[in-house]
């Protein structure tokens, strides 16, 4: 990739202001409430463009553009099933117990209404998966520089051996992550956050018009590409007629409600930022404002992808041209897509049907080198740049307050000054960040245990929603319930896996290591019902045991159980201001956008 | 809180806008044929730069009397959350 002076230039101006931004709030760092929870003090918009945002990582807006690449506009449907119903109750009936209740995690929270037991293992697992979260995100950052040969040529100017470009990218991107949380906490990951979805948005919405303009807009895209792309909602009667292999119950119930309200409403990542609004109001408002950009962002992310294969193929791919062996196979891709290459030969991959496999993932970097002259082209990355930084910065700082909150201060040093915690949330941003670094490498050289890291905590990610729905809504749950609901979510997750197959996959890590009972039509498919197995499984199971053992005492739960709390006070406030009345514009709106792209 | 988010988006896209606008403004059409013969460098940057301007705008305004009314309650009963012991 050819990239000029003006293109550092941006580059260079975005990473100053980034650094910048912490300096600047280090003065107003002081306490560990400032440090973990940005003081309760953020006004609503910001919180809800952080909540956002720390969602929009790079791999969301790499992936998404891929899988709208394979899978058409039907991946909207990541957004506006997978995401909005699940934003909006969390906004209207979740967060009235998570800002109310004090609780400064969600961990917390589960403390709070249940016992230490089911704290610990949210803790816990969670820790650990925002560890290998943000060393993922650093692994594709690597991986991206590398691919798009962002640093070739300084690297040779400085007489540099290129094969140092992956180490230094990720110290790199790991260096600046760090001194904007040692310096700022929670308050500076919110900001440039919120600063990552202004930048994602400047470069990637002149993409989206330009790419449309060239297609000869959505009608055009209509025109070429076939049906299948072009809807999101036709064919899903059955999995077999439409693109996701998925049928409309395995989508509603899977991804719709379980997997999405697994996510949205129980996440400390996600929840960590409308817990540092300033307040209840604001908390409540925090994920219905995100939910207005939320379920426009298809246009930004998904359209690209789209756009990608329906143009005429390129004589040759961008991303690959430069690389020294030139490939003669861009016409096995499809559109701007390339095909992958067998590493070594460079000959394109075939599936089993003989067809190329197409590296959906380079759809938006691909369009970009397509589209923007050098200038934009800095723009462009420095947003991806940007967006792969905050997603590190996002589990970074989701991480050190679990850490110090819910294990440091439980279980390992209790009653210890605000100063000593404030220091133990610096000291595990340090650690934190260094395991990443230790998770990036084990990504780049065991693909296939990271494959299995993420397997597990789709095991344990499953069930969560369960609990809270019964924790919050029903006042007989216990503890036991709790914790041995969540156990047996995860090991009911564990078995439908263990007993199912996608089409055409071997026994092993895509499923069916026990033996295959039932075979699905896709991976998505399978992935949607482990889920409504783990879901159902913690539902009834932590029913059961609650019923067996003993209540807690009524007192205890007010403010942690919706019959036993008063209900936020909100009549003074103007209509517009009001939870209620946003969340019935959001919802209304989605429901209008399906119609129109059915 | 002590800084102002919109001021330093304001700062940060108003750069932006400049460096876009002067550089679509002196480049040579050539460089354009990629993006469909459209000085995106030019027309984005100014887009950009209005985005950054509004921003400082709004930033700047803050300490008006309507914004200091809406947030005026809230500091005490936030501080107020700091003292939860953690069990």
């Amino acid at each position: 990739m050819q990239l000029t002076s003006i293109d550092w230039i941006i580059m260079t101006v975005y990473f100053v202001f980034v650094l910048g931004i912490g300096v600047v709030l280090k003065r107003h760092t002081r306490t560990s409430t400032d440090f973990f929870l940005a003081g309760r003090s953020i006004p609503a918009w910001v919180c809800g463009l952080a909540f956002l945002s720390a969602n929009l990582g790079a791999q969301e807006v790499i992936g998404m553009a891929a899988s709208g690449a394979k899978y058409g506009i039907a991946t909207s449907h990541f957004y506006w099933i997978g995401a909005i119903p699940a934003m909006v109750f969390v906004g209207i009936f979740m967060m009235p117990f998570y800002y109310g209740s004090r609780a400064r995690s969600v961990p917390e929270y589960l403390r709070l209404r249940f016992d230490e037991k089911t704290r610990a293992l949210n803790a816990i697992s969670f820790a650990t998966m925002t560890i290998f979260s943000s060393g993922i995100s650093m692994y594709a950052m690597a991986k991206l520089i590398q691919t798009l040969h962002i640093l070739d040529d300084p690297f040779r100017r400085l007489g540099l051996d290129p094969s140092w470009i992956f180490h230094v990218g990720v110290v790199a991107s790991a260096a600046v992550v760090l001194a904007y949380i040692l310096l700022g906490g929670l308050t500076s990951a919110i900001y440039n956050e919120v600063l990552q979805f202004f930048l994602i948005i400047a470069g990637l919405f002149p993409l989206v018009l330009l790419g449309l303009k060239n297609v000869g807009g959505w009608h055009g895209l209509t025109r070429t590409l076939s049906p299948g792309y072009v809807h999101s909602w036709a064919g899903m009667g059955s999995a077999h007629t439409n693109r996701l292999g998925v049928e409309w119950f395995g989508l509603a119930m899977g991804l719709g409600f379980v997997l999405s309200f697994g996510y949205w409403c129980t996440d400390f990542l996600v929840v960590q930022r409308a817990m540092a609004a300033d307040s209840m109001n604001s908390a409540r408002r925090t994920p219905l404002i995100a939910a207005v950009p939320k379920m426009l962002f298809p246009f930004i992310v998904i359209l690209p992808g789209l756009i990608a294969i329906a143009l005429p193929a390129p004589p040759q791919s961008n991303v690959l041209a430069s690389t020294q062996a030139m490939v003669p196979a861009a016409s096995a891709g499809m559109g701007l897509i390339p095909p992958k290459l067998e590493p070594g030969t460079n000959r394109p991959l075939l599936d089993k049907n003989g067809n190329p496999q197409l590296d959906y993932d380079l759809a938006i970097p691909q369009m970009l080198l397509h589209y923007f002259p050098t200038g934009m082209l800095g723009l462009g990355l420095t947003a991806l740049l940007a967006s792969f930084m905050s997603g590190m910065a996002g589990n970074v700082t989701a991480f050190n307050t679990v850490w110090t909150y819910d294990i440091y201060q439980s279980y390992l040093r209790r009653g210890a000054s605000d100063q000593h915690y404030l220091w133990m949330g610096r000291m595990s941003t340090v650690f934190g960040i260094g395991l990443s670094i230790l998770a990036a490498y084990m990504a780049s050289r065991f693909n296939n245990i990271m494959d299995m890291l993420q397997l597990v905590f789709a095991f344990v990610n499953a069930p969560l929603f369960a609990t809270f729905l019964l924790g919050m809504f029903w006042k007989r749950t216990t503890g036991h319930g709790a914790f041995l609901g969540l156990l047996s979510g995860t090991f009911a997750a564990a078995m439908h896996h263990a007993f199912t197959l996608p089409e055409g996959a071997i026994p092993g890590v895509k499923g069916g290591w026990l033996g295959n009972v039932h075979t699905y039509p896709s991976e998505m498919a399978q992935n949607f019902w482990t889920a409504i197995f783990a879901w159902t499984a913690c539902f009834i199971v932590t029913i059961v045991i609650s019923l067996a053992t003993r209540p807690r005492d009524q007192e205890e739960l007010k403010g942690l159980v919706y019959s036993l709390t008063p209900r936020p006070a909100q009549e003074n406030m103007k209509w517009y201001l009001k939870p209620g009345w946003l969340a019935v514009f959001v919802l209304v709106a989605t429901v209008v956008l399906n119609f129109i792209f059915w | 809180m002590g800084l102002d988010i919109r001021l330093p988006i304001g700062v940060l896209f108003t750069l932006f806008g400049i460096v876009l606008t002067v550089f679509g403004a002196l480049s040579n059409r050539a460089l354009y044929e990629r993006s469909l013969g459209i000085n995106i460098n030019l027309m984005w940057g100014i887009v950009l730069l209005l985005f950054g301007l509004v921003m400082l705008m709004l930033g700047r305004k803050r300490a008006l009397p309507k914004d200091a009314e809406e947030t005026a309650s809230l500091p005490p009963q936030a501080r107020e959350k700091q003292k939860v012991a953690s069990n």
